[in-house]
């Protein structure tokens, strides 16, 4: 038993990318960007509000969070509830505490079930980016073109109905087809916050025009570190803030960068875990050097 | 099968008509002990397994049974230190398998509440009449050992039924601890009666914080006590709920306890702030005064959905 001989042939072995999306391009070799205002760093506080309904298909696999146990799964369907109807509230205090801009990418069909929230997040002055239809509406390489297609479609005109029109797209569970950047950028999003391939936004070609890769950093995720890897909040705490003082201590070499994190409401929102995400905002928004602001601002800001 | 339970109302967590505990107290806590019985050997559900390894899991077994025969009276005396009432989440067949803990706790005055008859039945694939059979026997069974009549329902392993809700509103049941969406009761909407969700922290539960969270003795000290911190902060908007709920077999360990008194401590220190009292307490208080506020809050706000729980009225999208 062995493989097919084309199994070792390499189409693609050459100078840089095996895709054509963007050019490779190694840190040195890129024009030193900045800040208007000077700015070392900026960062972007990425909060997503996700639908986990009672009922997932699971295809091609379960969004992380959903539910777990058999049907009514009442426990993690209350508990992801939990963020929308609570934590989110807990966050936007804290944001508004430390005088910090936030980016809430939403589910579509949140938009309806959750109004006040979305209200309250557009009164505040954050920026809504679109975090496709649901969570079990999920982008991947074996989705049918025209049901992805649907997908994008949809999600913009739940957005439209809601008087919003988002810029920014974050596929659910940042999982994409290979169609995915030509279809969000035809539906007018201009930032992606899937690809996380720089520490300044990217260009990526699309067959609609470009769209702006926004790092956005899955090693500082807080589902991830909190619960999958069941870090404690002050470790998250030193992981964010490390991560931010690193990055702004190579502006000197790399002139101004950027990187987002998550603030998922039904985690970070929890009560015992508040104080962790006023001490991250109160040390991100005090230093002179950084940026605290929402992905658009940022993403334009660098120049 | 239904994407959404449409059990409750969205309810933003901003701008809620206030609450106010009894003398004014902004924290309403409660401690809710689960006394619970696995059998040796007990039937396989096709939904999951009474244990996750083979049966007989002997050191899953026999770890629950210390918690029963050592944790427990460990953790009760920690509670008589501190004077609070457990409300007991109770494998309902305790009171035949170990009537000792029942009457010690009855001499206390603690709350006895259903936690279903063993933790080792679950609820998937009840027929009404099972799931009501399973209700009839808890109530019975605490009103013989104890003379009490319980009022709360926390299903056995969180294992539920489309019908659950309605079946023990019907029952005058007056608070389930199933649903963790909120840090304040919210009513239900069943089609029957008038049952509230009583906030019972699962997220800061000793099964979850111990196992899924992997927690060491001293920061689950310190979660509980910046938990109780926050929402005591939060109560003097309007008052809040937070539960420790336990289990003897995890948090009376000898490396546990300990650490584990230090959150109590902490907690206790506050009474001027706190109403230390039982889950039926809060319950009985919240409807009858906040049921009609907050429904009034959820409905002028354009938030109240027609329909009750699983009625066919809220399927996906």
């Amino acid at each position: 038993m062995s493989l097919p001989p084309d199994y070792l042939d390499y189409p693609n072995r050459k100078h840089g990318q095996d895709h054509d999306r963007y050019q490779w391009r190694i840190v040195g070799d890129r024009k030193k960007k900045s800040f208007s205002g000077g700015a070392a760093l900026g960062v972007a506080v990425v909060v997503p509000l996700e639908y986990f309904m009672l009922n997932p298909s699971g295809t091609p696999f379960k969004h992380p969070g959903a539910m777990a146990t058999p049907y009514p799964d009442l426990r993690h369907y209350t508990t992801r509830d939990y963020g929308n109807r609570v934590g989110a509230y807990r966050l936007l205090r804290a944001f508004e505490k430390a005088g910090a801009k936030a980016t809430f990418a939403v589910n579509a069909v949140l938009l309806d079930r959750v109004r006040p929230l979305i209200d309250a997040i557009v009164g505040d002055g954050h920026e809504i980016a679109a975090h496709g239809y649901d969570t079990d509406s999920i982008h991947w390489g074996g989705v049918e073109a025209e049901t992805e297609q649907r997908y994008v479609e949809k999600t913009r005109l739940a957005f439209e109905a809601a008087g919003l029109a988002p810029r920014t797209w974050m596929s659910p569970a940042r999982q994409q087809s290979f169609n995915t950047p030509d279809l969000i950028a035809d539906a007018g999003f201009d930032i992606c916050l899937d690809w996380e391939l720089d520490t300044v936004p990217v260009k990526m070609k699309t067959k609609s025009g470009t769209i702006s890769a926004f790092p956005l950093l899955n090693e500082l995720d807080d589902r991830f570190l909190l619960s999958t890897k069941n870090h404690d909040e002050a470790s998250w705490r030193d992981q964010i803030l490390e991560a931010a003082d690193m990055t702004a201590s190579e502006a000197t070499r790399h002139g101004g960068q950027l990187f987002g994190f998550t603030m998922t409401p039904y985690l970070a929102g929890l009560p015992f875990r508040i104080w962790a995400v006023e001490e991250i905002l109160s040390g991100l928004a005090n230093r002179d050097d950084i940026l605290v602001d929402t992905v658009s601002n940022l993403n334009d800001g660098l120049s | 099968m239904h994407a959404d339970p449409n059990l409750y109302d969205y309810w933003p967590y901003k701008d809620r008509p206030k609450i106010e505990w009894p003398d004014g107290k902004k924290l309403a806590f409660w401690i809710a002990p689960n006394i619970e019985y696995y059998e040796f050997n007990p039937p396989v559900n096709p939904s999951r397994p009474g244990w996750p390894k083979p049966t007989p899991d002997v050191v899953g077994y026999s770890q629950r049974d210390w918690g029963n025969r050592i944790g427990h009276w460990r953790l009760m005396e920690l509670l008589d230190k501190y004077e609070m009432r457990g409300s007991i989440s109770l494998n309902v067949a305790m009171c035949d398998h170990c009537p000792e803990i029942i009457e010690a706790c009855n001499e206390r005055d603690w709350e006895f509440f259903s936690h279903g008859i063993y933790n080792t039945r679950y609820s998937y694939g009840f027929d009404e009449a099972q799931e009501r059979a399973v209700l009839e026997d808890s109530i019975n069974t605490v009103e013989r050992a104890t003379g009490k009549r319980i009022r709360g329902y926390l299903a056995p392993a969180l294992t539920h039924t489309e019908r659950t809700f309605d079946l023990i509103a019907e029952y005058d049941f007056w608070y389930t601890c199933d649903l963790f969406q909120d840090d304040q009761p919210q009513p239900i909407k069943t089609k029957s009666g008038k049952l509230i969700s009583m906030p019972y922290s699962l997220e800061v539960n000793d099964v979850i914080t111990y196992g899924a969270q992997a927690m060491t003795p001293w920061r689950y000290a310190d979660v509980l006590k910046r938990h109780f911190d926050q929402l005591l902060r939060e109560g003097e908007d309007s008052g809040t709920v937070m539960c420790i709920p336990l289990h003897a077999y995890l948090v009376s360990q000898p490396h546990r306890i300990r650490p584990f008194e230090d959150a109590l401590k902490h907690i206790t220190a506050h009474r001027d702030d706190v109403w230390i009292t039982t889950g039926a307490e809060i319950a009985e208080y919240y409807r009858r005064h906040y049921w009609d506020q907050t429904l009034t809050d959820i409905s002028g706000r354009g938030l109240a959905r027609p329909g009750t729980g699983f009625d066919g009225g809220a399927t996906a999208p």
